[in-house]
C-alpha cells in the first residue's frame, strides 16, 4: 500500500486509530479548500490586512559591512501580528476549522509564539482556545503565557516528561484523541503526521514566496544562501520550499547546538539524531538505542524539540539542504549583536541563523547574497537573556 | 491454531490484566505473570515502557517512569521473558509503540519475540495504513499483529479487522487508557461490524476497573483488558503488589469467566 505523506523514506501518519478518522477528514478538507477561491482570498485578506504581510526584506547594510564579506538581507517576519512567522501557519489552520465546523482548537506551544499566534486567530475567528505548554516553558516564558491568557485563551501547564514542546505536543494529541470530535488540533510546525507537514509548509510558504519577489525587485537575481533556524522547521520550511527547484540557492537550517552539539545538552536533531517513528512521523530524533526519546534542551524554548519535520529529513538525505548548528553563547552572542548593529531585538531562535550568518558571511565574496530569515521578535526573550547575562532586572 | 485463539476457544470469554514491564522492577514482574495466569488471567498483556507514551493516561504514564528509572530496557525484558517461560505458558502480548521496535530494529525485535516464545504485539501508534512492513514480519516469526478499533473507526472497522491476528483490541472510549466510571459508547454495535468481518476474537479496554464493567463489557464481545486499574495497585504497593494484584485479577477474572 502507498502511504500518504511521504518525504523520502521520511513523514507517514503514525497516529492511533481514535485520531486516524479526524487526520482523514482533516487531509480531505485540506485538498478542498487549498483550491478553493473563497478560502484562499479570506487568507490573503488575513495575511494582508490582519498580519501585516507581506513582511520587508530588509538589507542589513550595517551588519553587510561589519562583517566584510557577503551581502546580508534579513526577512523581517518579526515584523508580523503577534511577532513571529507562527501567525502564518495559524491564520490558515484555524481559518480551515472554522470552515469544517469545528467550535474549539488546541494547540502546543514551546516558546509562547505558536501560542500566542493559536489564542489570536481563535479570538478573532470566535473559537474556543487551550494552548499546552511545558511547565518549564511556562516559566521561561511567563509573558507569554499571560498574553495567552489575556487573549481568552486557557494554557495548562503539562507537567509530564521533561516538561517541555515534546511534553507538551504528548498532551496536546492526548486531550485531542478524548475530544476529537469537535476539536482541531491546530499543530505549530512542519511535523506530526500527514496532513500536517505538508499544510503547514503551505501556509508557512508565503516567506520564500515573498523573498523571491522582493530579492528580484531589489537585486534582480535570487540570492545565493537561504538560511533560517530549525527546531520542528516551520519557518525554515517556509523559506525553503519555493527556492527547492532553484539549484543554484543553497538552503542552511540552523539547529540549536545548545551547549554543544558533542553534549548530552543539544537539540541539534540532523547533527546528533537517528531515524525513529514518533509524534505520528517517521524522521530523524534525539534518542538512545532503545528508541528512548531523549531529553533535549536549548536555551530557546522554541528550538528545544527531539525531533525534525520529514521534509527538512528529506532535503537533508538528498543533500539539498545542509544542517549546520548555533550553540546558546553563540546565539547569545548574536541577539546582541543584531541589536547593536541593526536597531532589531531578534528571537532567540532566530538569532541561532544570525549567528550562523555571523561566521559564513566574512568567508564569502561581496557579491554573494545571503538571506536570513528573521523569524520572530525578541521581546519575548530579553528577560530570559538579562538572566543568562547574569544581569539582575528587578522585574 | 495461534495461542491467543487456544485462549479464547479454552475459555469463550477471556481476561486479560496489563502491567508494565519493569514496574517497579522486572524481578516483579516475573512474578506478576505468573501470578496473574494463576489467578486466572487468560492472556497478559505486558508494556514495554516508553518515554512518550502518548495513547497513555497518568496511571500508566507514571508506570513508564517507574519502569525506565529502574533500568528497564527492551533486551532485559527479552531476558526475563525466558524465565517466565520456564514457569506458564500463559499467552504473552507485548504493547508498545513503534520507536522503541524501530529504533531496536524490527526484525530483530521479532525474531527475540518468537525466541522467547512472545504470542502478539499491540502497536497503538501503528494504524491500518502504516501496518505493512510491520505486520510482513509478524507473519514471518508467527506473531500476532492485534489492531485496535476505536469508537471513531466506523467504516474502518470491517477493513481493521479482516486483517486482524489473535484478537481485535475495543477501545472503549475516547481518550487515553485510564479507569472510567461510564463507558458510553455502543460496544456490541462494534462487535457486530467486526464479526461481519472476521472469526477473530474481540476483547474491550480502557476505562474497566470493576467486575461489573468487566461482566458488561464481557458480554458484549469476547473480553475484557484491564490495564490502569492493575497498574494503580502495582503503583500503591510497589514490590509487595503481587498478593494484591493476584487477588484483584482473580475476581476480575471469575466474573469475566461467568458471563455465558
Amino acid at each position: 500500500m502507498m502511504t500518504k505523506g511521504r518525504y523520502g523514506i521520511h513523514g507517514g501518519q503514525y497516529i492511533p486509530e481514535t485520531l486516524m478518522h479526524a487526520v482523514i477528514e482533516l487531509e480531505k478538507a485540506y485538498e478542498y479548500y487549498k483550491n478553493d477561491p473563497q478560502f484562499n482570498k479570506e487568507l490573503q485578506e488575513l495575511f494582508h490586512e490582519y498580519a501585516n504581510r507581506p513582511s520587508l526584506l530588509y538589507y542589513a547594510e550595517k551588519m553587510t559591512k561589519d562583517l566584510g564579506g557577503a551581502k546580508i538581507y534579513l526577512k523581517r517576519e518579526d515584523l508580523n501580528h503577534t511577532g513571529s512567522h507562527k501567525i502564518n501557519n495559524v491564520l490558515g489552520q484555524v481559518l480551515l476549522a472554522k470552515k469544517m465546523g469545528k467550535k474549539r482548537v488546541l494547540a502546543e506551544t514551546g516558546a509562547g509564539q505558536h501560542g500566542v499566534a493559536t489564542a489570536t486567530a481563535a479570538a478573532l475567528m470566535d473559537m474556543e482556545c487551550t494552548v499546552y505548554m511545558g511547565r518549564e516553558d511556562t516559566e521561561r516564558q511567563a509573558l507569554n503565557v499571560f498574553r495567552m491568557e489575556l487573549l481568552g485563551a486557557k494554557v495548562v501547564a503539562v507537567e509530564s516528561g521533561t516538561k517541555t514542546l515534546k511534553d507538551a505536543v504528548n498532551e496536546a494529541l492526548r486531550q485531542w484523541t478524548a475530544n476529537v470530535n469537535d476539536t482541531y488540533y491546530v499543530l505549530g510546525s512542519v511535523m506530526g503526521p500527514h496532513p500536517y507537514p505538508e499544510m503547514v509548509r503551505d501556509f508557512q510558504s508565503v516567506i520564500g514566496k515573498e523573498v523571491k519577489a522582493q530579492i528580484l525587485e531589489k537585486e534582480g537575481r535570487l540570492p545565493d544562501i537561504v538560511m533560517a533556524c530549525v527546531g520542528g522547521g516551520s519557518n525554515a520550511m517556509g523559506l525553503f520550499y519555493d527556492f527547492i527547484p532553484d539549484k543554484e540557492v543553497q538552503l542552511i537550517g540552523v539547529e540549536a547546538a545548545g551547549r554543544g552539539v558533542n553534549t548530552a545538552q543539544t537539540a541539534a536533531t540532523i547533527a546528533r539524531g537517528s531515524l525513529g517513528i514518533f509524534h505520528g512521523m517517521k524522521s530523524y530524533f534525539l534518542q538512545d538505542e532503545y528508541g528512548q526519546i531523549a531529553p533535549v534542551y536549548s536555551i530557546s524554548a522554541g528550538l528545544d524539540y527531539p525531533g525534525i519535520g520529514p521534509e527538512h529529513a528529506a532535503l537533508y538525505d538528498s543533500g539539498r539542504a545542509q544542517y549546520v548548528s548555533a550553540t546558546d553563547d553563540e546565539a547569545v552572542a548574536a541577539f546582541s549583536y543584531l541589536s547593536r548593529t541593526e536597531g532589531i531585538i531578534p528571537a532567540i531562535e532566530s538569532a541561532h541563523a544570525i549567528a550562523y550568518a555571523q561566521k559564513l558571511a566574512p568567508t564569502l565574496p561581496k557579491d554573494k547574497i545571503i538571506v536570513v530569515n528573521v523569524s520572530g521578535r525578541g521581546d519575548k526573550d530579553v528577560a530570559a537573556i538579562a538572566r543568562y547575562m547574569g544581569v539582575d532586572l528587578h522585574e | 491454531m495461534s495461542k491467543i485463539a487456544a485462549a479464547f476457544k479454552k475459555q469463550r470469554k477471556c481476561f486479560i490484566p496489563f502491567i508494565t514491564a519493569g514496574d517497579p522492577n522486572l524481578d516483579v514482574t516475573e512474578q506478576l505473570i505468573v501470578a496473574m495466569a494463576n489467578a486466572g488471567a487468560d492472556i497478559v498483556e505486558l508494556g514495554i515502557p516508553f518515554s512518550d507514551p502518548v495513547a497513555e493516561g497518568e496511571v500508566i504514564q507514571a508506570a513508564n517512569i517507574r519502569a525506565l528509572s529502574a533500568g528497564t530496557t527492551t533486551d532485559k525484558i527479552f531476558a526475563m521473558l525466558k524465565n517466565v517461560r520456564t514457569k506458564t505458558d500463559v499467552p504473552l502480548v507485548f504493547l508498545t509503540y513503534i520507536n522503541p521496535i524501530f529504533t531496536y530494529g524490527t526484525e530483530k525485535f521479532l525474531a527475540n519475540c518468537q525466541s522467547v516464545g512472545l504470542d502478539g504485539i499491540i502497536v497503538p501508534d501503528v494504524p491500518y495504513e502504516e501496518k505493512a512492513p510491520l505486520s510482513e514480519l509478524c507473519r514471518k516469526y508467527g506473531v500476532d499483529l492485534i489492531p485496535l478499533v476505536a469508537p471513531t473507526s466506523d467504516e474502518r472497522i470491517k477493513m481493521i479487522a479482516k486483517d486482524a491476528e489473535g484478537y481485535v483490541y475495543i477501545v472503549s472510549s475516547l481518550g487515553v487508557t485510564g479507569v472510567r466510571s461510564d463507558i458510553t459508547t455502543d460496544i456490541a454495535a462494534m462487535t457486530e461490524k467486526i464479526r461481519q468481518a472476521t472469526n477473530v476474537p474481540a476483547a474491550v479496554g480502557f476505562g474497566i476497573a470493576t467486575p461489573k464493567q468487566a461482566e458488561e463489557m464481557a458480554a458484549v464481545s469476547d473480553g475484557a483488558i484491564v490495564g490502569s486499574a492493575v497498574v494503580k495497585i502495582v503503583g500503591k504497593y510497589g514490590t509487595d503488589c503481587v498478593q494484591p494484584v493476584s487477588d484483584y485479577v482473580k475476581e476480575m477474572a471469575e466474573a469475566v469467566h461467568k458471563v455465558q
